[in-house]
């Protein structure tokens, strides 16, 4: 046998390290659709429990919509589960060609090739387009499936600090010898819920004659005015060069993703990003969904108003109630608790009050950082909200850490 | 080389630490410690290559010898003494 007990020891060892440490990720079982509120198996075999969800992307409320389910319904039985193919041998279907045009015109740009994931059109897009003779330029803070994506892509690599331009210019002006120089951000990010300043970024890309590339997932369907996104939010719409999204958060929330942008560059992933070539895109009832999504989202507004509505009133009900929060404006909103314990505490408390939210801590944020990242939805009704900032509140009570400082949380629980 | 040591010392603050409270020494592990991703490992290559007019190889520009300054100023002396 292949797998002897010598090797699965490793493994096993490797295991009860991250048991050990405290950090084994557990899932918890879900018996109901994504919703507001949801019934939660947790631990494994105890009895169900309805809670308040407020850890989701489902930031529109549309994973359960029932006409996006209904749309999903009539592409499954109109063309099919699968397509058993990648694109370019026999998998690409009419549907797939209107979702690129409608999220082209959705997002403003020139054109756009579907991903079975963003984390495959992350990892794809930058080895399609760029050469040794590049320099790619990144937020010191971008999500991990971009980190992957430049891992693969043989352009030389460089950072600046998250979100400071005057880092950014040093490094444009450094590389200016690149033949390419391609500056990476995500839109928002998704464990501070703050956005890129795109407005400032664009014209240094103009200035230094740089492309620029944003991770939208965070973003796409609620941020701006009208939904399209954070470059909607600076007014640099059609100045953004390649954006990356998802449509499994906001815009719908079951699967798939995108690079959209310059023609050009979409062509270049259509000829040579792998995760395109060797994978199937997204399946049909999926695309049917996704075009019904972004159908609604181009008429009205109703949805991301009220998402907004409801992520004002919750992080202005925190604040008001003593908690430290990371500054922002969008539908993230973390709760500072800075000792990964109290993270993990206080995201159980919250789950016995009936209320569902995970403590985060180091690696996934920075060391003394540990915090509840809380995620606001358009399906909350106000009587969620009030819910779980009564929960919030209780918890925040019981470990003494309403109104304090992040000196005086870290001095009663830090080590 | 203590000229060198403060100079690369001074950079690497500048260039890597957001919390300015944050200790660093010579020794302090720099990529192994989490404070210099290695994707900007480049800035530093380029900065040292251009400060001392030396070429500094791919092979010899690894994240082990770039993990603390000492380390940093040992390879920048090697190629200074190579140069002369």
């Amino acid at each position: 046998m292949a797998y002897s007990a010598r090797t699965r020891a490793i493994f096993e060892n490797q295991i009860n390290t991250l048991k050990d440490g405290g950090i084994l990720k557990i899932e918890r079982y879900i018996h109901s659709v994504q919703d507001a509120e949801i019934e939660v198996e947790f631990p494994p075999g105890a009895p169900l429990k309805k809670v308040i969800n407020i850890c989701a992307n489902n930031y529109l409320g549309l994973s359960s919509h029932p006409a996006v389910v209904k749309a999903a319904h009539e592409g499954l039985d109109a063309r099919g589960y699968g397509m058993s193919s990648v694109r370019f041998i026999c998998g690409t279907q009419d549907i797939h060609k209107e979702l690129e045009e409608k999220v082209s015109k959705f997002l403003g740009t020139e054109d756009t090739i579907l991903f079975p994931s963003c984390m495959d059109a992350n990892a794809g897009v930058f080895e399609a387009i760029l050469t040794e003779e590049d320099v790619m330029i990144s937020d010191r803070l971008v999500h991990a499936s971009l980190i992957d994506g430049i891992r693969l892509c043989k352009a030389m690599t460089d950072s600046f600090k998250h979100s400071d331009m005057k880092h950014l210019e040093e490094k444009l002006i450094l590389h200016a010898d690149k033949r390419i120089k391609l500056v990476i951000t995500d839109g928002v990010y998704s464990m501070d819920g703050d956005t890129a300043k795109l407005d400032e970024m664009v014209a240094l890309c103009e200035k230094y004659d740089a492309m620029i590339l944003v991770d939208e997932s965070h973003a796409s369907g609620f941020i701006g005015k009208t939904g399209r996104g954070t470059h909607e939010k600076y007014g640099v719409m059609g100045k953004i060069d390649l954006i990356t999204t998802t449509f499994g958060k906001g815009l719908g929330g079951a699967s798939g993703g995108c690079v959209s942008g310059r023609k050009e560059l979409v062509e270049m992933c259509r000829q040579k990003a792998r995760p395109y070539l060797f994978s199937n895109t997204i399946a049909p009832p999926v695309v049917a969904g996704v075009i019904s999504v972004l159908d609604t989202l181009s008429k009205t507004t109703e949805r991301r108003d009220k998402l907004e509505k409801n992520a004002n009133w919750w992080r202005q009900g925190l604040l008001d109630a003593g908690f430290i929060l990371q500054p922002g404006d969008t539908p993230i909103v973390p709760v500072m608790l800075f000792d990964a314990k109290l993270s993990q505490d206080f995201a159980i408390d919250l789950f016995n009050e009936g209320v569902y939210a995970i403590g985060f801590f180091f690696p996934v944020v920075p060391q003394g950082k540990a915090r509840i990242r809380t995620q606001i939805s358009a399906a909350h009704e106000m009587h969620h909200l009030e819910k779980a900032l009564a929960a919030f509140i209780k918890v925040g009570k019981k470990y003494d850490i309403l109104g304090k400082s992040k000196k005086e949380i870290m001095e009663m629980y830090g080590a | 080389m203590d000229e060198i040591r403060d100079v690369v010392l001074e950079y690497v603050i500048n260039e890597y630490m957001e919390d300015q409270d944050e200790e660093l020494t010579y020794d302090t592990a720099l990529i192994s410690g989490g404070f210099v991703d290695s994707f900007s490992m480049v800035s530093l290559k380029r900065f040292l290559e251009t400060r001392y007019k030396i070429s500094l190889p791919d092979n010899r520009a690894t994240p082990e010898a770039f993990d603390s300054v000492n380390k940093i100023t040992e390879l920048v002396m090697e190629f200074l003494a190579a140069k002369e």
